[in-house]
């Protein structure tokens, strides 16, 4: 079965999403990601969906999960690049997906990654201090 | 009705389509209104196809029923005279004479051939009048159509003239909207401002709504639902301008209005600049040298 | 109101979703549809498609391409003979689930159509039929 990528950025995990995954292919992703996020100590994963034509509530769901999971084992999840039909679409479906951060591209992404982590460690030293 | 091939429009056609034609040009060419007529140069080559697709028309046996295959021809004919003379700003009228002025010398050829046959004289009329008739109303359908794929575009480029989004800054991209929303329009502008978002990769939106007098339900959520799909691809909107009946109608419609809103557009781009990390400040006073 | 185009395509494994998704992309290119509309017409599909898989058993998808007048429309009406559904009045509600989804498939899928009827009756099976016009 084929497989999505997911490379090492520093200490993020970028998986660029570039083909209609079915359902399985979907899920398998998570999975993989969560065994990857444990196995390198990630603190942050970013998933970049410019290339992805639709976000149905399969995906929108997939999406969801993967933050919540990645946050129970402390990395901060980012979904960049969004197509403006395809948010468009999401929102009419009835999808606001109001628990994932998001950026416009991966840049962005990154820079807002660093910032969640340093925003969460400054809290950290704040109540420890 | 005759519905036989051997009718005596169709010997005609085979026979005199030639002083029929001459007829045919000369009377368009006195009519009302024929400067434009005269003016369209392919009158001629249309006339003559015309009698040609007549000929083929009336071969293939169809006389009550233009919508055979038979007609195939003569209905591609028609749209483009039609579609032509539309373009042209032709009136319909104009546009159906075209086929309305075959009539006189049409039945003058056939009243001498008919001769003192009244019978026949009469059917054939009949049956010639029906279809010159729906050609000739096939010919203004057309136009019609024509006139309103016209009016259709020039609607959609009004929608795209009316909503243009400015870049007021690096990473801040804003419209201002003026004139009454409707759904269709807000949908445009919805569009157009998520693509400039992507395109001039602005973290921040202003929708400034100064300009519209009011805001209904369906206008709100669409505003709400650009404000959401903002969001999913990684900006943030701010909505300036917002009068005091429109916050009164949101309120009263209980739509649940929870994004960054400003009295103002000159607000608005002060926020927006504070959340990219600028700020503007006063220049300080140069000498009095320089200023001289 | 004349349908210029007509095929039958299954929905039996997770692969046939993602060729739905494709196939109607490209019904809607065809068509001239704008890349909003291709996007709500491919994700309604896809919501639908995948509940013919999974609460239908599979079953198959009817793609017509439609001219009225000026407009050009897609229809797209998916069958399976599966169990139905007894409450279509509560299936169409947002947040209504019965296998673990999010539960907008139906009322999401209504919203990103331009006419859309369900037919059910337990035991018979399930028709969705959903269009959207330019």
């Amino acid at each position: 079965m084929d497989q999505i990528p997911i490379l090492m950025v520093g200490d993020c995990l970028l998986v660029s999403i570039q083909v209609d995954m079915h359902d399985q292919l979907a899920l398998a992703l998570q999975d993989s990601l969560m065994t990857k996020i444990v196995e390198t100590g990630a603190r942050g994963v970013m998933l970049d969906i410019s290339s992805l034509q639709f976000v149905d509530s399969f995906i929108g769901r997939l999406l969801n999960n993967i933050a919540s999971m990645a946050r129970v084992l402390d990395a901060a999840t980012v979904v960049v690049g969004m197509q403006p039909a395809v948010a468009i679409t999401l929102v009419e479906l009835g999808l606001t997906l109001s628990g994932i951060r998001t950026a416009l591209n991966v840049d962005k992404g990154l820079a807002l990654i660093r910032r969640i982590i340093d925003g969460e460690e400054q809290a950290f030293d704040r109540r420890e201090g | 009705m005759a519905n036989k091939a051997d009718t005596i429009i169709s010997t005609l056609i085979t026979r005199s389509r030639k002083p029929l034609l001459d007829e045919w040009l000369a009377r368009q060419a006195t009519m009302a209104g024929s400067g434009a007529i005269a003016a369209d140069g392919d009158v001629k080559e249309y006339c003559t196809r015309f009698l040609a697709e007549l000929d083929t028309g009336l071969a293939a046996g169809e006389v009550g029923d233009i919508r055979g295959a038979g007609w195939s021809g003569m209905r591609e004919l028609l749209e483009e005279v039609s579609r032509s003379r539309a373009g042209k700003g032709f009136t319909p009228s104009e546009t159906a004479s075209f086929v309305f002025s075959l009539k006189a010398p049409l039945f003058a050829l056939v009243q001498r051939e008919a001769g003192d046959n009244a019978a026949r004289l009469a059917d054939e009329l009949q049956s010639a009048t029906t279809l010159l008739d729906t050609l000739g109303l096939y010919t203004v359908e057309v136009f019609q159509k024509a006139r309103e794929e016209v009016i259709a575009r020039q609607q959609e480029e009004m929608l795209e003239l009316s909503t243009p989004v400015v870049r007021l800054w690096e990473g801040i991209v804003a419209v201002p909207l003026i004139g009454t929303l409707d759904s269709n329009r807000t949908q445009v502008v919805m569009e157009n401002l998520l693509q400039e978002i992507v395109s001039a990769g602005a973290q921040i939106a202003i929708i400034d709504i100064t300009g519209v007098p009011t805001v209904d339900t369906l206008v709100a959520q669409h505003l709400l639902k650009t404000v959401s799909a903002a969001r999913l691809m990684g900006a943030d909107c701010i909505i300036s301008g917002i009068r005091p009946q429109i916050a009164q109608t949101i309120v009263h419609l209980g739509v649940d209005l929870s994004v960054t809103s400003k009295a103002s557009m000159s607000g608005a781009l002060e926020l927006a600049l504070k959340r990219i990390g600028k700020a503007v400040v006063e220049r300080k006073a140069r000498p009095a040298a320089e200023v001289s | 109101m004349i349908v210029e185009k007509d095929e039958t395509i299954p929905v039996r494994t997770s692969e046939d979703v993602v060729r739905v998704r494709r196939e109607v992309r490209e019904r809607a290119v065809a068509l001239g549809f704008g890349l909003v509309d291709q996007t709500k017409l491919v994700t309604a599909a896809s919501e639908i498609a995948r509940n013919t898989l999974d609460y239908g058993g599979g079953g198959e998808l009817r793609i017509e391409c439609l001219r009225d007048g000026n407009r050009r429309g897609l229809r797209l009406s998916f069958s399976d003979r599966g169990p139905g559904i007894p409450d279509i009045e509560r299936a169409m509600t947002d947040g209504y689930t019965t296998g673990g989804g999010l539960g907008l498939g139906l009322s999401g899928a209504k919203r990103l159509s331009s006419d859309f009827a369900i037919r059910s009756s337990p035991g018979q099976g399930t028709v969705v039929i959903l269009a959207r016009w330019k």
